[in-house]
């Protein structure tokens, strides 16, 4: 049997403390994730850090100067934050975002923090007989050439096509959401957008925080575009699926134009998308499915795509069309 | 001790109602002992725990099997391989023989075994053990241009090509000719109980006897298979599985995981063994279903009349151990036509060995056929229901038999009429409903009705007006022994509550395997003959004590007959002219299967099998990756299955009718025939709702963009 240690901490700075001390050391949150790969013998380590526990389940509104937002606690719960009135009224994609995703069963037990911290599904990362360089850095990567179905379009890298699974990050990451972390040197915020990093030559990291950072909770802009928003995620079954493309849209329209709009894309890279480039291209025009093809066109310029993942651009194409201009006869049922 | 006896029809009573599951509430309690959870209670003291080490490799030769640091770890007990596991007195069956050689035929083949106090001691025991291997070069695709091979027969004993008048002849002479190749996916049976087995050496009378647990579709089958390689006769070998939680085949007949717990348990002769094979395992040792391409070539008059039918198919097989999928079976007996032809051929292939899954043979063929009649259909400009019809056959084309009850036609009006098919456009691409593209389609079911031979089963008096009734059958979840208890009852005369049901150990009557949709013919035909031969013998009023053991005779008219079930399925598909999801919003089966002994237990049967034709219809594939030699979708976030939310209105029902040639119940089989037919229906309505033609499943949403 293999052993490891397990602490319960009272605070978030002992958390960060057990973890900065030991370098085998990781936060264990719903363990939805986390576990299956201690059982699938792709993590293993000495001690697991249980922050589950710690009380940062609160969804409270904030303003900081800068306008008014949502701050949800890292241990909040799927299921609870996608039940929560707030949520549902203001933050419509972010549930449908977290409904779009895993199981009831699942969502009652992953939290916030985990969610976003999620790692790949990629069948090689997950297959210890296989080589993968997230898992085991050097080894290869046996996606490129292989079972390419999830494989990522954007800004992979020869040494990794893996795309990140969360669904709640894609719709976070188009609400400008700001993540806070506790450090070895205490609080600070990172953008979302900087969170989850491209794997470039070092598919080992997911993302920017060191071992010892705690996620403590996400603070999401109650901005003027959000409330006319929604999560369109296209997957093979109807239920319980991973994405094969998503869609997270917000959009703002001032007398047929475009005054604001966000889009971000889960399913096409190693972070979730957000898709500034389409977004600039639209600003300022009437949105038509012309417009919306043009623009997702030049966002997807650099797409890279093989056999088994071809599918993704017009995939993508077609849904966020689909979702935008399903937005904009929202908007103008709302008007009249 | 066993007699043959010829029955008569039972006069039914019980059969053919709504009888709840007589095991039901110890199974919803969790009182129903699976195979790895019997315990003390069972015989099964202080038990070791196995692991599987697999092959990293898919061809070449262990040249070192490192145990140093698994035998150190704390609670390793042993680690055998090829050079230390015991021998086999017959290894002439490649799947089964293992730990004999240090040969390497697939990739997960089982290489050393690991044997611990504790599961986890065994599990990492098992991580910690380092092989080396001599490797070489392996082939795990399936190409067109590698299945050439041609099998001797194929599944279950069935001929590999048949070939009647001049096809290519009738093609060239046909008004309408379809030309297509259809191809369904790699699929495994994953039933929801992984497979486990527990096992024990002792003795018994001064002989050695193998006691075993294990999650079977068939004990008997498995003591037979295992006892002459174990060096033992069949009756040292005890087999039971009191409950199992599924297994579509891939529990039909022992694999290699059982093998290796017996000899495991050999190694510590007195303390059981248990193997509690994993998710991912099974995906590499537990078999699957083929891959099938395909060829079709129909030929037909202008008004649809077929002259030619075309079926030639390539699959695989493992190299180890030969198994070849009967695909184009049902396109020898389906429609009529004066020439026809079809063929199997296989790449074998340095992969795990395939085995049953559901309806092995129809599933995949009719794929193909139904929807390859639906081209044609399409072709000529005719309803696909009134094509069928035109190509009904006199005789069954292959035996040129009368068929026993072929009610095809009628499941298509019946359907027809339930569905409301008479309102259906002609045209494809004609119906959209706000985003949603719509259309419906529809396709024939078949299976063959199959008695094993090899059934006997055992009526005692209790007194009082109860019995004991007894088969070494097993139930996989399907309801057998609830329907066994009806007909035994009925059989008997007697309420259902005054019988005393025994199944699912050797020790039993023999039985033959659930599988092939023949359970309930055959087992349920012996109980009769021993109900019916144990009533001759002694009489209305018996004494407590006696007994009578039977077998059923074969009916003198059952070999003029063609025996085969028939369906009608009918499907709505919706295709989101954006995104390309697919809904299928409505999914019906009609079926003609003799007489249904309990509508509870059958209609879960239809409804599972349409579940799981629509679910491979739509989701399922395990994809090989050729460079590595196995699955690499090895699990259920991977390998989808449908989800509650994919399976909408879906309903079944059957004709009224009794089949009494076939068996004194009046039943035929019904386990296979709901999965038979269904994804072609799908494909069909799909196509009706897009006029884009899909010829390969699983069809999924990136089929449908059209830009
Ligand atoms: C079958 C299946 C299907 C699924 N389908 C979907 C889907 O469709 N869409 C989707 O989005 N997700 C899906 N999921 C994933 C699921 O959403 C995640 O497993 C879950 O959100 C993770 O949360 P957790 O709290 O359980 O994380 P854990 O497993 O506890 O942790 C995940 C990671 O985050 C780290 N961590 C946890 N909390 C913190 C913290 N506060 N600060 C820093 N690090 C932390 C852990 O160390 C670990 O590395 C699915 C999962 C399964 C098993």
């Amino acid at each position: 049997m293999r052993t490891l240690e397990y602490l319960r901490p009272a605070t978030p700075a002992d958390a960060v403390r057990a973890v900065a001390e030991h370098p085998g050391a990781r936060y264990l949150g719903g363990g939805t994730n986390l576990v299956d790969h201690l059982k699938l013998g792709i993590a293993a380590p000495e001690l697991l850090v249980d922050v589950s526990r710690l009380p940062l389940d609160e969804v409270e509104t904030y303003d900081d100067g800068s306008g008014a937002g949502l701050r949800v606690g890292a241990n909040v719960r799927n299921s609870d934050l996608a039940a929560h009135p707030l949520v549902r009224s203001e933050l419509p994609l972010v549930a449908r975002a977290l409904l779009a995703g895993a199981s009831g069963q699942i969502r009652n037990q992953a939290t916030t923090g985990g969610n976003l911290l999620q790692r790949t599904r990629c069948v090689y990362f997950q297959d210890p007989t296989t080589p993968c360089n997230k898992r085991e850095p050097g080894s290869g990567c046996s996606a490129i050439e292989g079972y390419g179905r999830y494989n990522a379009i954007l800004g992979a890298s020869p040494d990794c096509v893996a795309t990140h699974p969360s669904d709640l990050a894609v719709a976070l990451v188009a609400l400008d959401t700001t993540v806070v972390v506790l450090g070895a040197d205490g609080e600070r915020r990172v953008p979302l957008e900087e969170l989850h990093r491209l794997p470039a030559d070092d598919p080992s990291r997911d993302t920017r925080l060191a071992p010892e950072d705690l996620v403590t909770a996400v603070e999401i802009p109650l901005a003027g575009a959000t409330k006319l928003s929604t999560y369109r995620k296209v997957r093979d079954r109807a239920s319980y699926a991973f994405a094969l493309v998503s869609v997270a849209a917000a959009l703002h329209l001032t007398e047929g134009i475009v005054t604001d709009v966000r889009i971000a894309w889960g399913g096409v890279a190693h972070v979730p998308w957000r898709a500034r480039r389409a977004e600039a291209a639209l600003i300022g025009h009437a949105l038509t499915e012309q417009a919306i093809r043009e623009a997702v066109g030049d966002e997807l310029r650099h797409a890279e795509t093989s056999e088994q993942n071809a599918y993704k651009p017009p995939m993508l194409r077609r849904t966020t069309a689909h979702t935008l201009l399903q937005l904009a006869a929202q908007s103008r049922e709302e008007s009249r | 001790m066993s007699v043959e006896q010829q029955t008569t029809p039972v006069r039914v009573r019980s059969i053919g109602t709504h009888l709840d599951r007589v095991d039901g509430v110890a199974k919803v309690t969790g009182r129903a002992p699976y195979a790895v959870e019997h315990g003390e209670a069972d015989g099964v003291v202080d038990p070791l725990h196995l692991w599987l080490v697999q092959s990293t490799v898919a061809k070449g030769v262990v040249v070192d099997v490192d145990t140093e640091s698994a035998r150190d770890h704390p609670g390793v007990i042993a680690v055998l391989d090829h050079a230390s596991a015991p021998r086999l007195a017959e290894s002439d069956d490649g799947e089964l023989a293992i730990l004999q050689e240090p040969t390497v035929h697939f990739r997960g083949q089982i290489v050393a075994l690991v044997l611990a106090e504790t599961s986890e001691a065994a599990r990492e025991g098992a991580a910690l053990v380092n092989v080396s291997y001599d490797v070489e070069p392996h082939e795990a695709e399936l190409r067109e241009d590698n299945a050439s091979y041609r099998p001797d027969s194929v599944n279950p004993d069935m001929e590999t090509d048949t070939e009647e008048g001049d096809v290519d002849a009738a093609i060239a002479a046909a008004d309408i000719v379809v030309e297509q190749t259809y191809r369904t996916a790699y699929e495994h049976n994953n039933p929801l109980e992984p497979h486990a087995t527990v096992a024990w050496w002792d003795e018994e009378d001064g002989r050695e006897i193998l006691s075993m647990f294990d999650s079977s579709q068939g004990v008997h089958g498995v003591a037979q298979t295992l006892a002459p390689m174990l060096g033992l006769e069949v009756d040292q070998v005890r087999v039971r599985a009191p409950y199992v939680g599924g297994g579509f085949g891939s529990k039909g007949e022992a694999h290699a995981h059982v093998m290796a717990t017996a000899l495991a348990a050999r190694t510590v002769r007195g303390r059981p063994v248990k193997l509690a094979v994993t998710r991912q395992q099974m995906f590499a040792l537990t078999g699957y279903r083929t891959a099938t391409i395909s060829h079709v070539r129909l030929g037909a008059g202008a008004d649809g009349r077929l002259a030619a039918i075309e079926h030639r198919v390539q699959e695989q097989s493992s190299a180890l151990k030969e198994y070849a999928e009967q695909t184009a079976s049902p396109t020898r007996m389906m429609y009529a036509a004066p020439h026809r032809r079809t063929s199997h051929r296989l790449a074998l292939l340095d992969v795990a060995v395939p085995s049953w899954m559901r309806a092995p043979g129809e599933m995949p063929g009719m794929f193909a056929h139904e929807v390859a009649m639906d081209e044609l259909a399409v072709e000529c400009g005719l309803d696909p229901i009134e094509l069928r019809i035109r190509n009904e056959p006199e005789l069954d084309p292959e035996t040129k038999k009368p068929f026993n009850n072929r009610r095809l036609l009628d499941c298509f009006r019946r359907g027809a009429e339930r569905f409301g098919w008479s309102s259906r456009p002609a045209h494809a691409r004609a119906t959209q409903d706000g985003d949603w593209w719509v259309g419906t389609g529809v396709a024939s079911a078949t299976y063959p009705a199959m008695r094993m031979p090899g059934n006997a089963a055992r009526v005692r008096s209790l007194g009082a007006g109860r019995y004991a009734v007894a088969i070494g059958s097993v139930d996989i979840g399907t309801g057998a022994r609830t329907v066994l208890t009806q007909i035994a009852a009925d059989a008997l005369g007697v309420e259902p509550g005054a019988i005393d049901l025994a199944i699912a150990d050797t020790r039993l009557p023999p039985a033959s395997v659930a599988g092939g949709s023949s359970g309930t013919s055959s087992w349920g035909s012996a109980v009769v003959a021993a109900a019916q031969r144990f009533r001759a013998d002694h009489g209305e009023h018996p004494d407590p004590g006696v007994e009578t053991t039977a077998s059923a005779a074969d009916d003198p008219q059952a070999d003029e007959l063609a025996f085969h079930s028939f369906g009608s399925v009918f499907a709505e598909a919706r295709v989101h002219r954006w995104t390309g999801e697919i809904r299928v919003p409505r999914l019906l089966g009609v079926y003609s299967v003799g007489r249904v002994i309990n509508p509870t237990t059958a209609r879960s049967q239809f409804i599972g099998g349409l579940v799981m034709g629509l679910s491979a219809g739509l989701f399922e594939e395990s994809y090989r990756d050729a460079r590595f030699g196995h699955m690499v979708t090895q699990d259920l976030a991977s390998y989808h299955v449908a989800s509650h939310a994919d399976v909408l209105d879906i309903d079944a029902e059957w004709l009224e009718e009794s089949d009494e040639v076939f068996t004194p119940m009046g039943s035929r089989g019904i386990g296979e025939i709901g999965i038979v037919g269904t994804a072609a229906a799908v494909a069909n309505a799909t196509y009706h709702a897009t006029g884009m033609r899909v010829r390969s499943i699983p069809i999924t949403p990136d089929r449908f963009l059209e830009s």
